[in-house]
């Protein structure tokens, strides 16, 4: 399982990641769309984790991007807190779900494995 | 004031209110006194006509009444007057005719008397008396021959003045009668008086004959106010007639005398010349006029009723009209007040979930390096100190969790995430929002009573909206209460259908005007520490949830909470407006 992690808070993308290999998940992070995007042509990702708030490349056009690019590339948002016609639109254009920061990372974890079916209370 | 306590209407004692638009007291107050103008002024002029021509017709009626007691006044006087010139003329004649001598025999004086009864009727007897007022010759029922006049006032008077009528007196005869006397006087033959006697049932029948319908007198009387012939209405002959004094100065006019509580007569009163007789007429009018009086009764009462119908209609009619009006404004206003509302929920809202997202991004990455740390230490069974800081991590991570939760509610209680419909327990979710509000309570000395006994069926709703709804109450018991008071929670079932909720507090009570208002928004009486939308939420929420809100308050004692919420909840469209949700925050 090949996570990317996209969030312009650079210190929550690197943690997330430094915690991820520890348990054995491969990682990579971004700290834009832009730099996400390009990461995601050039190699295939199972999950992508992104915030629905950047700079620069918005999250929705990022999730058009990388559904375009990598049509099987699972989308987990992960947001500060968004309203929930945003998250709505997130969804209908391909985020698979969403979770409202902070999480937990053996949640996050459990969720990818058990194929983003899992709903996070 | 009671009567105008149940008339008043409804918008009357909400001058005051901040809802007011208009001065609607004012409104009424013209919209009333204009309507009455409009209405009444024709009818009050028209009753005026009315009320003027009936009274010239009255009075043409009883200037009928009074010129036909005139009329019968003149025609009796006359009548009455040649009566007596008959029998004074018929007395003349005989002195005329006759000498004293003739007249002394007694053989003629009984022709003489005998022709005058005949003639002329009346004549009861008829005396002869000489110069020295000596009775010289009588013809009547009695021995009257040889009785000296000559000291009597009547014998006196005729005397001077030629004939004397006397009032009417019973006499020894014991029936009414007056006596004419006529002086004779002639060069060639010594004076004598020719005395008759006259009945006055012959007066009595000639005044009878007039037509007095329906109540009226006629009747003679005497200078002195005897009656000298009978009345129907004041007695017998020789009564006194009790209006006399109030005569005095009237004679030939008509006047109106009052007697005890009969209703007015109409009087008049003539002399009947060459007598000593005063001739009364009496009508009474009130008889003749009772139809007109009816028919101005009539005229007063119809006015009467038509203006209280009248007063009663416009009453009503304004009193509903601005009062739609007043409903109408009511409600504009609590819609604009609606409007204001959903805008400043928006507002608070956005403001809320700006706030949360700032927030939620540190404490992430707060999480995350903690989590990074503690998944360090995991690696690292050696570390020195390795418990102490893993106790550190543990309570870092408590702390992010607790401000999660504090981003979570400030957003509305997770409604931000899927609106959840679950089992709630109310015992831990009621001790959940006490943590919230423990602390206060503690640093207070305030004790928080909770009763729930164990048979309370759980409750399908939001946990959020629930914690919401206690935690609103709550707040509010906590800032009604003094340090030291105490709150009570207590919970009871009903019918397994429905949990009743109850919040007492011993606090410093809501005043009854007060209470109908606490659940509209914007009403506080908390100042400005209060926003005056933490009940009005509390009350939405609730209504949504399908239950109800019961308040019960005595100021200075404390305040009572009943929160009513159903058991299952009746399928709903789950809502998720943000500044609603973030809103509920606000108490």
């Amino acid at each position: 399982m090949k996570v990317l992690l996209i969030d312009d808070e650079k210190e929550l993308v690197t943690t997330l990641s430094e915690r991820m290999e520890i348990r054995d998940i491969d990682s990579d992070w971004a700290t834009s769309g832009e730099q996400g995007l390009k990461m995601i042509q050039e190699q295939a990702y199972d999950w992508v984790v992104l915030d629905l708030k950047m700079p620069g490349l918005s999250g929705y056009e990022a999730i058009q991007a990388i559904k375009a690019a990598r049509p099987e590339a699972r989308i987990i948002l992960l947001t500060g807190h968004s309203a929930p016609e945003d998250l709505d639109r997130a969804l209908d254009m391909g985020a698979d779900l969403y979770l409202v920061k902070p999480v937990d990372i053996d949640d996050l974890i459990a969720l990818m494995q058990g194929g983003g079916k899992q709903e996070l209370s | 004031m009671g009567i105008w306590r149940k008339i008043k209407p409804p918008f009357w004692d909400r001058r005051d209110s901040e809802l007011e638009l208009l001065n609607y007291r004012r409104l009424w107050r013209t919209t009333l006194l204009s309507a009455i103008a409009v209405t009444l002024a024709p009818l009050v002029f028209l009753a005026g006509i009315n009320f003027y021509q009936f009274e010239e017709q009255y009075q043409l009626q009883r200037n009928e009444i009074t010129s036909h007691v005139q009329r019968l006044l003149a025609v009796n006087k006359v009548q009455l007057a040649n009566f007596l010139e008959e029998r004074r003329a018929a007395l003349t004649y005989v002195n005329l005719a006759n000498t004293f001598d003739q007249l002394s025999d007694r053989r003629h004086l009984a022709t003489v008397f005998r022709r005058l009864r005949q003639s002329f009727g009346g004549f009861v007897d008829l005396g002869l008396i000489d110069g020295q007022g000596i009775q010289h010759a009588y013809i009547g029922p009695y021995n009257l021959e040889g009785r000296d006049y000559k000291n009597q006032d009547w014998y006196k008077e005729v005397q001077i003045r030629g004939i004397y009528i006397s009032d009417v007196f019973l006499g020894h005869r014991n029936f009414p009668h007056f006596v004419i006397a006529v002086r004779h006087e002639r060069a060639d033959d010594q004076p004598y008086v020719l005395r008759a006697t006259i009945d006055t049932g012959k007066l009595n029948s000639l005044l009878s004959a007039t037509d007095l319908h329906p109540i009226g007198d006629i009747f003679l009387i005497n200078q002195q106010g005897v009656l000298q012939t009978p009345s129907t209405l004041f007695g017998g002959v020789l009564t006194r007639f009790e209006s006399m004094p109030q005569l005095a100065g009237q004679m030939g006019k008509v006047t109106e005398v009052k007697q005890n509580n009969a209703p007015p007569f109409l009087v008049a009163t003539a002399k009947v010349e060459g007598s000593p007789f005063l001739l009364v007429v009496v009508k009474q009018p009130a008889a003749l006029l009772q139809k007109w009086d009816l028919l101005r009764i009539n005229i007063i009462v119809m006015v009467g009723v038509s203006v209280a119908a009248i007063l009663v209609v416009i009453w009503w009619g304004s009193a509903t009209l601005v009062n739609r009006i007043y409903e109408a404004d009511l409600r504009r206003v609590a819609m604009l007040h609606e409007v204001e509302y959903t805008n400043k929920l928006a507002s608070i809202g956005r403001l809320a979930a700006g706030v949360a997202h700032e927030i939620n991004n540190p404490v992430a990455i707060i999480n995350e390096k903690v989590g990074l740390m503690g998944d360090i230490l995991g690696m690292n069974p050696d570390f020195p100190r390795r418990e102490k800081f893993m106790e550190q991590i543990r309570v870092i991570k408590d702390s992010v969790r607790r401000v999660s939760e504090i981003t979570h509610r400030l957003l509305g209680f997770a409604r931000h995430l899927p609106v959840k419909s679950e089992q709630i327990h109310l015992e831990p979710l009621i001790k959940e929002v006490l943590g919230f509000l423990g602390r206060e309570a503690e640093y207070r000395n305030i004790s928080i009573n909770v009763d729930i006994p164990a048979d309370v069926p759980t409750l399908e709703a939001d946990k959020g909206q629930i914690q919401q709804v206690l935690l609103n109450i709550l707040n509010n018991a906590l800032a009604a209460v003094e340090d030291g008071d105490k709150i009570d929670i207590s919970v009871a079932s009903r019918d397994n259908e429905q949990v009743a909720i109850t919040i007492t507090d011993n606090g410093i009570g809501i005043a009854s005007q007060d209470l109908q208002n606490i659940f509209e928004p914007f009403f506080s009486t908390k100042g400005e520490k209060g926003t005056g939308l933490g009940l009005s939420i509390t009350y939405g929420i609730v209504q949504k949830l399908g239950g109800h809100i019961d308040v019960t308050s005595q100021p200075g004692q404390g305040t009572s909470f009943i929160v009513y919420l159903p058991v299952k909840q009746r399928p709903r469209r789950l809502e998720g407006a943000s500044g609603e949700d973030a809103a509920r925050m606000e108490v």
